[in-house]
């Protein structure tokens, strides 16, 4: 610092201003800490954040509430839901049925921990958490077009059901993949997105087909 | 200047065998390729792409240094853009004879995203075309009962991944140790030759779609035809890179290659697609008749 040897400063100079420390209050009606409140609103809090992010996956515009506070409950509850739909299938006691609860259950956590992995391989800004978010939340439309299933199947099990089954799993296949699309697509380099949307649009078929595919008993 | 005793030794091991000088030994690549030109070998040069591989070979030198246990590190092996995918895609299903896939496409860059995703297709595809062929074959006989044969998903996943990073690490490896006893010109890393083979298997994913046409001729010629597409390609990466060896030795390696990708085609189509011509007579149910006969006396 050769050149500052020659500055200097008068002593002389008045310095002005306000320091302020906020004294923190401990009052119970500050908000800060959830430890007081009754249990009712830390459940209804997390029920509503999770309810809010399955409306935005059945209208997907392009908010950001989805990917900043990420939480795994509701595709906790997607999977397990998909998964206890998918049982009772026609299971001959030979290797030949349907995918069992554990299958589907690792199909769909693997193949969502898979598909973050690669995105942020190819240089992804999304974190890892918030792309499990996304993907898991998408599964709702497929896990809608599995109830109708299951209900249509009730009523009979012929070409005309087949045919109901097929248009609207294909229909939810579609909206799930736009949805999830919608949400990562941003935060990809621009010249490798077809590389990323590419894995969704498996991981997504392939839940369709074990939903078309599945026949009660 | 470790470089100049390396060089003065290998001379002195082979003192037949010309070597190129660089001008700046520094800059000499930390690759695993060995450059020796020797006359009369023109057609290296097409099937080196020597014209403009130099350049990214130096760069390529720099390019892999992250330590291992780095998130950075697996990421140079996903460094690729969509249109680089789809150019390799196009050629392994569309090989240019003459031309070796390997350093006309990959260039030093091998990339891991090809191989995993197009082995995650062709699983999907075969065990879902296998199920929809099979549900076609058997639709008009009254005791079929559709199962969505979800167990053999797993059974092409193991197959598949097997023989795409099993094999090439069988053949780097005898590469490898035949490159010890013969000097070769040409030399892969593994994951040039896992990049090989995966784009090698994109020929299966539409080949496999078009098994569910329930005839056998078709099927057959189905089976050679992508055979012969993506078996040249094979053999036109890995010839150069035997021929130096002994004939017998070349030729049986070239030969094994094409086998087990012979193999596996076959094999899928075998076990995945049941064959259309057998007729499952449909059996008598006796115990069906009793009962009937029961409730009607």
């Amino acid at each position: 610092f050769a050149g500052l040897a020659d500055v200097s400063i008068s002593e002389n100079i008045p310095v002005e201003g306000e320091i302020t420390v906020p004294v923190g209050s401990h009052s119970p009606d500050e908000d800060y800490s959830t430890l007081d409140e009754p249990v009712r609103d830390t459940i209804m809090r997390d029920l509503k954040a999770v309810g809010k992010k399955f409306i935005h996956v059945m209208y997907p515009k392009k908010s950001s509430a989805l990917l900043r506070d990420w939480d795994l409950w509701g595709p906790l509850v997607l999977c397990v839901s998909l998964a206890l739909m998918l049982q009772g299938g026609s299971a001959d006691s030979k290797d030949d049925g349907g995918p069992q609860f554990a299958e589907v259950f690792v199909i769909i956590w693997f193949g969502a921990v898979v598909i973050t992995l690669n995105s942020k391989l190819l240089g992804g800004t999304i974190s890892f958490f918030q792309s499990l978010c996304v993907l898991g939340y998408c599964v709702l439309p497929l896990t809608v077009a599995m109830l109708v299933c299951r209900l249509v199947l009730l009523a009979g099990s012929g070409t005309v059901s087949f045919i109901i089954r097929l248009i609207v799993v294909v229909a939810m296949f579609g909206w799930s993949t736009l949805a999830s699309t919608a949400f990562l697509a941003d935060s990809q380099p621009p010249n490798r997105k077809a590389l990323v949307v590419y894995p969704i649009f498996l991981f997504y078929f392939v839940i369709s087909w074990m939903i078309l595919t599945f026949t009660p008993q | 200047f470790a470089e100049f005793d390396d060089a003065a030794n290998l001379l002195a091991a082979n003192p037949d065998a010309t070597t190129i000088s660089i001008d700046e030994p520094a800059e000499i690549p930390k690759n695993q390729h060995s450059r020796r030109q020797e006359p009369g070998r023109e057609e290296d040069d097409e099937l080196l792409g020597t014209d403009d591989s130099d350049k990214t070979e130096l760069l390529a030198g720099q390019k892999k240094s992250a330590p291992f246990w780095t998130f950075e590190y697996y990421q140079t092996f996903f460094d690729v853009d969509t249109y680089q995918v789809l150019d390799r895609i196009k050629g392994s299903v569309f090989p240019v004879p003459g031309k070796n896939f390997v350093r006309l496409y990959i260039r030093s860059n091998p990339d891991l995203y090809g191989p995993f995703w197009i082995c995650a297709t062709l699983v999907f595809t075969i065990a879902v075309s296998g199920n929809l062929s099979n549900f076609f074959i058997h639709l008009g006989k009254p005791t079929y009962h559709y199962v969505p044969e979800f167990r053999k998903v797993s059974i092409a996943a193991t197959t598949i991944y097997a023989y795409a990073w099993l094999v090439p690490l069988a053949l780097w490896g005898f590469l490898m140790w035949r490159n010890s006893k013969v000097m070769n010109i040409v030399s892969y890393s593994f994951l040039e030759i896992v990049c090989v083979y995966g784009y090698s298997l994109f020929i299966y994913i539409p080949t496999a779609i078009l098994w569910i046409i329930p005839q056998k001729v078709v099927r057959w010629v189905l089976v050679m035809f992508s055979l012969c597409l993506s078996g040249s390609v094979l053999v036109m990466t890995f010839w150069p890179a035997v021929r130096d060896d002994n004939r017998r030795i070349a030729l049986a390696t070239v030969g094994t290659i094409v086998l087990l990708h012979a193999l596996l085609a076959v094999g899928c189509l075998a076990y995945f697609f049941d064959a259309p011509e057998l007729d499952f007579p449909a059996p008598v149910i006796p115990a069906h008749n009793v009962s009937t006969v029961v409730t009607k006396s």
